[in-house]
């Protein structure tokens, strides 16, 4: 047993495999935040005025605001003055064809394994990166145009439709929403931006990859996805970050515009560098990403998050229309010194609207994790239906899982159905896999992956065989 | 001559500091059947569990070899590749993970473990077909989750299939025949006797020598107290289903 012990602890100790580092050369901004900081970043992006009053509003409202604590993570006190709020690759940031961007960058995403030339790209899934703050190439962007999709970064967006990023810029996650999404909306840098005019339902995965590469520089990418009246799109996005010894702030807004009977799947695929295993470093996830549903249309949110050292958010379907549909589909794991709080909102405003969350929490080592999800069915929403299964797993028993639901409902005719499970991986389970000829690793990995099997089944396909492997990758040396 | 198959030397064994095993010897050759009988709480389970390589429970003295080597220092997963088989008294559940999916993995790590291709998707299901056939499951059970919801008897039967498809060198059965009908019964029996060949042996664990009507044993140990304190052919089951335990009880104690 003893000897046992050691060799789990020996693969405990096993890296992060993106934690490397790229040299490109960066434009950057002097650390610090001031009106001119984001007028400076406004003009680097040749934004119209209006966006630039837009992001000073916010600015000023955020000097307002005071950092919420509510969360059961505690974080070392972040000193906005000394992070780098613009950072770009200082080749031309805008490339229309792969030979402008910079190799170093490209191999950089290759070593992730995002082939950004269209040739090998897997078919079927267009890919939009992001390093540090900038869009650095949208593929297969023609072959959507044709049928009227736009897919490309949030500063072409605003270049080339200005008329779409200003009627949803907002309108979801409005500037005044909370003290990250409001700094976000002051110092945004660049994103991904996506219309699917209506009726059209969008070929292939749409996915984007974001990259933080400088040290001491914050990532505050804005995402906005519209699908028009009937239309239909499934998105994805995947995150990595180089190992550095100070905490790096991610704090990203995602808005989603799904019209009348439009339905948008967002998946998410989070692996953030998660810190060292006594807790130093590691990226400081507080993202806010919310959609909004119109009349008979649906957002689904599936997200696995397995990386950075505290994630802090709350994908949320605000259900405006009547018959609208929201989904959650969540996997979170948590070892070493990860922290999470996250967790959904489900806001039913219109009639008959249905919400179903499933939140899947693994805790290993000293991980920590909370689940936290608000249901709050308004008065007007007469048959109004939600249904939650919050289960956590617990692997070793330094770790904790703590479920926070809040429900309000303001109309009697609402049926909400909420089950909570808090289980131990068991020695008789790993012991029967391993009989059977698996080693202790792939036991617990498919003794997890099996608990998670609800929320993975709703990723598509590619994406669900690589976050089952990257779960695996996770749990590496995690009991014991 | 080689050596036995399974050769157990004066084994003693402790879980949470309490001895349970205390001394406990027996050789299965290959090609060989032993049933092993005995009062609940005798130390049956303990004995196919350290076979096994079960962490919990702590050998404090003697050995067990298997092909003549020590195998005391081996994982479970060692040994189950190496070609030991446990029937579990009770399987348990894997929520979430398809029946097939984890045969396949579990197959390709012992073929990987033995120098072997892995089995292609098409070769392992018509592996699968033969198998579950031969001890007749139905196909529903096989593509649900490991045991999830499966009644005592479909669990079973779900060993005995995984028995078929992983053909082990040395099986053992932890009350296999326990909560099986009749006919269930007749047909693990069956697929027991067909895979019976001079290369590979079987320890059948059981309270009811009905099941050695069907399995025809060469020894029958009788397991009291942590000890085997008799040994005999199928005649000794015979007696037991007659006389009980209390005979033998009376003889080791004025013995
Ligand atoms: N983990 C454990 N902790 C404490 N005692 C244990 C443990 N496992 C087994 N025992 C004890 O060891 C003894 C032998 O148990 P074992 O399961 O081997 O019996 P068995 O012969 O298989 O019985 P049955 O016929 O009921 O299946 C019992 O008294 C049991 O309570
Ligand atoms: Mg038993």
């Amino acid at each position: 047993m003893a000897e046992q012990n050691e060799s789990i602890q020996a693969l405990a100790e096993q890296e992060y495999k993106h934690g490397w580092t790229s040299n490109v050369d960066a434009d950057q901004l002097p650390p610090g935040l001031s009106e001119d900081i984001v007028r400076a970043i406004s003009a680097k992006k040749n934004e119209p005025e209006w966006l630039t009053e837009w992001r000073l509003r916010a600015y000023r409202h955020w000097l307002k605001m005071t950092e919420p604590d509510w969360q059961k993570p505690k974080h070392a006190k972040i000193e906005y003055d000394k992070i780098i709020y613009y950072s770009a690759p200082k080749k031309k940031p805008t490339v229309s064809s792969l030979d402008e961007v910079d190799p170093e960058l490209l191999e950089t995403f290759e070593k992730l394994g995002i082939s950004l030339d269209e040739q090998k790209r897997l078919s079927g899934v267009a890919v939009d990166a992001v390093f540090d703050s900038v869009s650095v190439k949208t593929t297969f962007r023609e072959e959507l145009s044709k049928q009227g999709i736009v897919f490309c970064s949030f500063s072409e967006a605003v270049a080339d439709h200005p008329e779409l990023v200003k009627k949803y810029l907002g309108s979801v996650v409005p500037y005044t929403d909370n003290y990250f999404a409001t700094l976000n909306s002051a110092v945004f840098s660049d994103g991904s931006f996506c219309y699917i005019p209506p009726g059209v339902r969008c070929p292939m995965e749409l996915s984007t990859y974001f990259r933080i590469n400088s040290a001491g520089t914050g990532q505050f990418e804005r995402t906005l996805l519209i699908a028009d009246e009937g239309a239909y799109v499934s998105y994805l996005e995947g995150c990595t970050a180089p190992q550095r010894d100070e905490n790096q702030l991610h704090a990203a807004v995602v808005e989603l515009v799904a019209l009348k009977g439009a339905h948008i799947k967002y998946s998410t695929v989070q692996n953030w560098y998660p810190g060292d295993k006594d807790g130093k470093g590691g990226v400081y996830n507080f993202v806010t990403k919310r959609g909004m549903a119109s009349e008979n249309a649906k957002v689904s949110w599936t997200q696995v998050e397995t990386g950075s050292a505290i994630t802090w958010k709350y994908p949320s379907c605000v259900l405006k229309g009547d018959n609208s549909v929201g989904e959650f589909y969540s996997v979170a794991l948590t070892r070493d010194c990860q922290m999470a709080d996250t967790g959904t909102k489900m806001i039913h405003i219109g009639k008959n609207t249905r919400s179903t969350i499933i939140s899947k929490g693994i805790s290993a080592g000293r991980g920590d994790q909370t689940y936290r999800g608000l249901v709050q069915i308004m008065p007007r929403a007469t048959g109004a239906r939600n249904y939650s299964v919050c289960d956590s797993l617990l692997l070793g028993s330094q770790c904790g899982a703590h479920t926070v639901p809040y429900i309000e409902s303001g109309n009697s005719s609402a049926v909400i159905e909420h089950e909570a499970s808090t289980s131990k991986i068991s020695d008789e389970q790993i012991f029967f896999l391993r009989q059977r000829g698996l080693s202790e690793e792939d036991a617990v990995s498919m003794i997890v992956n099996g608990f998670c099997k609800d929320v993975l089944s709703e990723l598509p396909m590619e994406f669900a065989v690589e976050a089952q492997k990257l779960l695996g990758v996770k749990l590496e040396g995690a009991v014991g | 001559m080689s050596a036995p198959l399974l050769e157990i030397k004066d084994l003693h064994v402790a879980v949470d500091g309490t001895e349970i095993l205390h001394g406990l010897s027996l050789t299965v050759n290959a090609g060989e059947v032993h049933a092993i009988m005995g009062t609940n709480g005798s130390g049956k389970s303990t004995l196919t569990k350290v076979i096994a390589g079960h962490p919990d429970y702590e050998v404090t003295k003697g050995d067990v070899l298997y092909q003549g080597k020590s195998i005391l220092e081996n994982e479970p997963e060692e040994r189950a590749c190496a070609g030991i088989f446990l029937a579990f008294q009770y399987p348990v559940e894997v929520p979430g993970v398809s029946n097939m999916y984890f045969l396949r993995s579990a197959l390709n790590a012992q073929r990987k473990s033995r120098g072997e291709a892995e089995l292609s998707g098409a070769e392992f299901i018509e592996l699968v077909k033969e198998k579950a056939k031969l001890v007749d499951i139905d196909s529903g059970l096989l593509n649900r989750s490991v045991n999830e919801g499966f009644s005592g008897g479909e669990k079973k039967r779900n060993e005995i299939f995984q028995l078929a498809m992983l053909a082990p060198t040395l099986a053992i059965l932890d009350e296999t025949d326990s909560g099986l009908d009749i006919d269930a019964l007749k047909t693990v029996a069956d697929g027991v006797n067909s895979m019976r060949d001079a290369a590979r042996a079987f320890l059948l664990v059981t309270h009811y020598q009905r099941l050695l009507n069907y399995i025809e044993p060469d020894r029958v140990h009788v397991l009291l107290d942590g000890r085997i304190v008799k040994s005999g052919g199928k005649d000794l089951a015979l007696q037991l289903e007659d006389k009980g335990y209390a005979w033998i009880e009376q003889e080791t104690a004025t013995a």
